[in-house]
């Protein structure tokens, strides 16, 4: 029992990073039918914005402290953060500290603006081109974006860590009423879990309950129609690239301290939440999340000691093999809507 | 000539002249000056463009014709690599063996994904293909390199061992792959002046391959059978309203595109006898779908040619630094060379995938035809104006 409940917590948090990416491309194919190659590179570009802030927030610059000498005597050179200077070591310090959860304020209006010019600026032009065409030039947007990252980060993964605060781990089981060290759990893969949580939830909301989302789900269903009625769709779908973008540098933002970015993990994920959107079911916003938590849980159960003794390897092709079968049988996907891509 | 009409004859015998004549023409700078480092005509490269011609031709015959989009490609040059690998491994060094033991496995390998994955067509077939591929490079990487059951070798790649079983292996043969006892790195060097060409067997072996790879092409585009597989392109449903069953064709083209994968993976290892998981890695996949693009999809030439820039570049544009650059603007005012030189460092060195990138997005954007329909556009630019409406007036109109 507590084996799966472990292994259920293990893939909560790979699952939300799944769900997050899958959701935003759901979110860019459901609303403009673009199949969006790029949609890697945007998580990775957030995931640069914690970097960027926490480089931004750890600018120093060095001061004599008369206070203290070093081994020849001499008064130390101490580094000292600007932040610090203007709002003390305290503040200055958890501000630094606390760089991750800040970029996430920093990402939002990044990703948006990212979003909605690579919107205007390419892709608007492939609206009509057949399909074939616009994975090929995102997918060659996605190594224009990745390249330049690399060339301002360098091609190593760069450190960066959660707060102490939220760096260590709980034991999840004594809570309810297991043995002391059975189920312990890194606290900031909680801490992912929940923000996966908010954010799909606050992107449902938006989608079901404001005016500007019934349009959208409206233009979604027949966007030609919406058209006529006299609503600008073009540019409420625009702002929803953006706001796909954002749900898509957040997941980014939000991983860093799981994995280092590096300049490749875009692409790593993408083809991982391809697979889950074509799970789930192209074009449904649901599935792609319930695929997203379903593959990811099934991921770190196929890669408990039993199941990789019992059938080899399974773990790396465990998600490829379900999307096969899925695939097959049913190929609209978990919750696909009929009509949506179904050639 | 060859069964082909009189254009693509012509062209045929211009690919042959260019390919037998290589290591002259990309040869064009003395050693010595400064722009020999531009010399694309070592064994070494020219061997690639030879090799990756051929996987492109091979991928063009399924993208190109019937516009399956297979983002796996990569998985089939692995498997050949491996295959022939084995061959050398298990009986003999000999090349002829090796290659058609690799066709052979990419061709079981590629009927068993392509009848799945030919279930579903777009970007299904696409994520298809693709899932197939991540799952044989997974399987590679690691599994398939167990102490008990070592297929692979895992992430040192398999290589020829001197305990190796090479059941035919005589001592008089050299030790490394051959032609029947001719050494693929035996190579001719010619001093002629201040150039220096290097005639390699291993390069004349994968040209001459090359060459029968690409005249199969062309008879394949010219064929009946090529022109179902366009059919399938260009309107899947009314070809099935006609009664006609698409899948078998799509199938076929599917494997002869994984046997010239897989004759690619073979050529690749018989050059250099290794075989790493990192070839089946989709990476390598994107590469020969933007091999094909850029040189122009569909065409007869264009795969070449893709392939040909996109590993010129990846050899010689990566090798251009600071210092290379510094001494091309020598000629400009000290700040302003510095400026220029800052411009273009990020595009070259380390940064040429930046180029390459920029240059495939341009190209899906303005040039979907790719090098070929460019090369077509500007030589109707020079055309008159009247070779232009004589043209139009010839062309029929497709009935609708």
């Amino acid at each position: 029992m507590d084996v799966i409940l472990l292994q259920i917590l293990n893939g909560l948090d790979k699952g939300s990073a799944y769900a997050l990416i899958a959701l935003g491309l759901t979110l860019i194919f459901g609303t403009l039918g673009v199949v969006n190659f790029a949609h890697g590179a945007l998580f990775m570009i957030g995931a640069f914005c914690a970097v960027t802030l926490q480089k931004f927030l750890s600018l120093s610059h060095t001061v004599i402290d008369e206070s203290q000498t070093d081994f020849l005597g001499n008064p130390l050179k101490v580094e000292m953060r600007y932040i610090e200077d203007w709002f003390g070591p305290e503040i200055g310090g958890g501000i630094v500290e606390w760089s991750v959860p800040l970029s996430v304020l920093f990402a939002i209006p990044v990703m948006v603006a990212v979003g909605v010019a690579m919107e205007r600026g390419l892709i608007k032009h492939f609206y009509h081109r057949p399909h074939a065409d616009q994975i090929l030039v995102t997918f060659g947007l996605a190594i224009v974006l990745q390249e330049i990252i690399k060339y301002f980060f360098g091609a190593n993964p760069i450190p960066t860590p959660a707060p102490a605060a939220l760096a260590g781990s709980i034991d999840l089981g004594v809570m309810i009423g297991f043995e002391v060290n059975e189920i312990v759990y890194p606290l900031w893969r909680m801490v992912y879990f929940a923000f996966a949580a908010v954010i799909i939830g606050a992107v449902f909301a938006f989608l079901q309950f404001t005016t500007f989302g019934m349009v959208v789900r409206a233009g979604m269903a027949d966007r030609e129609t919406v058209g006529l009625l006299g609503i600008n769709i073009d540019r409420r779908f625009t702002i929803m690239f953006g706001i796909a973008a954002a749900v898509a540098g957040l997941a980014g933002v939000m991983y860093t301290p799981i994995n280092p970015p590096n300049y490749h993990m875009g692409m790593d994920f993408l083809v991982l939440s391809f697979v889950v959107v074509v799970v789930g079911g192209m074009g449904s916003l649901p599935g792609a999340v319930l695929a997203g938590f379903l593959l990811g849980i099934l991921e770190s159960f196929a890669s408990t000691t039993w199941a990789t003794t019992t059938i080899p390897g399974i773990n790396q092709v465990i998600i490829y093999l379900v999307a096969i079968v899925v695939l097959l049988t049913r190929p609209r996907g978990l919750m696909g809507r009929k009509g949506v891509m179904e050639d | 000539m060859f069964g082909l009409n009189k254009k693509d004859g012509l062209l045929f015998l211009v690919v042959i002249a260019i390919t037998l004549l290589a290591p002259f023409l990309l040869n064009p700078f003395p050693e010595g000056s400064g722009m020999a480092q531009f010399n694309a005509g070592y064994p070494d490269l020219l061997q690639r463009f030879a090799i990756y011609g051929i996987f492109a031709i091979g991928f063009n015959i399924l993208f190109g014709l019937t516009g399956y989009l297979s983002f796996g490609h990569a998985a089939f040059l692995g498997v050949g690599s491996y295959a022939a690998v084995w061959m050398f491994k298990l009986f003999t060094y000999n090349v002829v063996p090796a290659i058609a033991f690799a066709v052979i496995i990419a061709a079981i390998f590629s009927v068993l994904i392509g009848y799945i994955s030919l279930r579903r067509s777009g970007i299904y077939f696409a994520i298809l293909t693709l899932a197939f591929a991540q799952m044989s490079f997974a399987l590679a990487y690691s599994v398939l390199s167990n102490p008990k059951f070592n297929l692979t070798n895992g992430e040192t790649g398999l290589q020829v061992y001197s305990n190796d079983l090479q059941m035919f292996h005589r001592t008089g043969l050299p030790d490394m792959p051959h032609i029947f006892g001719l050494s693929v790195r035996a190579s001719y060097e010619l001093e002629l002046g201040g150039w220096s060409f290097t005639f390699n067997v291993g390069y004349y072996l994968c040209a001459l391959i090359m060459l029968i790879a690409f005249y199969f092409a062309i008879r394949l585009f010219r064929s009946p059978f090529g022109m179902m597989l366009r059919a399938i392109k260009s309107n899947n449903t009314r070809m099935t309203y006609t009664g006609l069953n698409a899948k078998p064709y799509a199938l076929a083209a599917f494997v002869i595109s994984g046997m010239y994968a897989g004759l690619a993976g073979g050529l690749l290892a018989a050059m250099d006898p290794l075989a790493g998981a990192e070839r089946m890695f989709w990476t390598a996949s994107g590469e020969v779908v933007l091999m094909t693009i850029l040189g122009g999809a569909g065409t007869l030439i264009g795969p070449v040619l893709g392939a040909g820039l996109i590993k010129y570049m990846e050899n010689i544009v990566s090798k251009i630094n600071d210092n290379v650059l510094h001494q091309w603007f020598a000629f400009l005012p000290d700040g302003m060379e510095d400026a220029v030189v800052a411009l273009i460092h990020p595009f070259v060195g380390k940064g040429w995938h930046l180029t390459l990138g920029m240059i495939f997005v341009l190209v899906v954007i303005f040039l979907p035809g790719g090098l070929v329909e460019g090369g077509q556009r500007i030589a109707r630019l020079f055309r008159g104006k009247k070779a232009r409406e004589a043209e139009k007036s010839s062309q029929s109109n497709p009935a609708e």
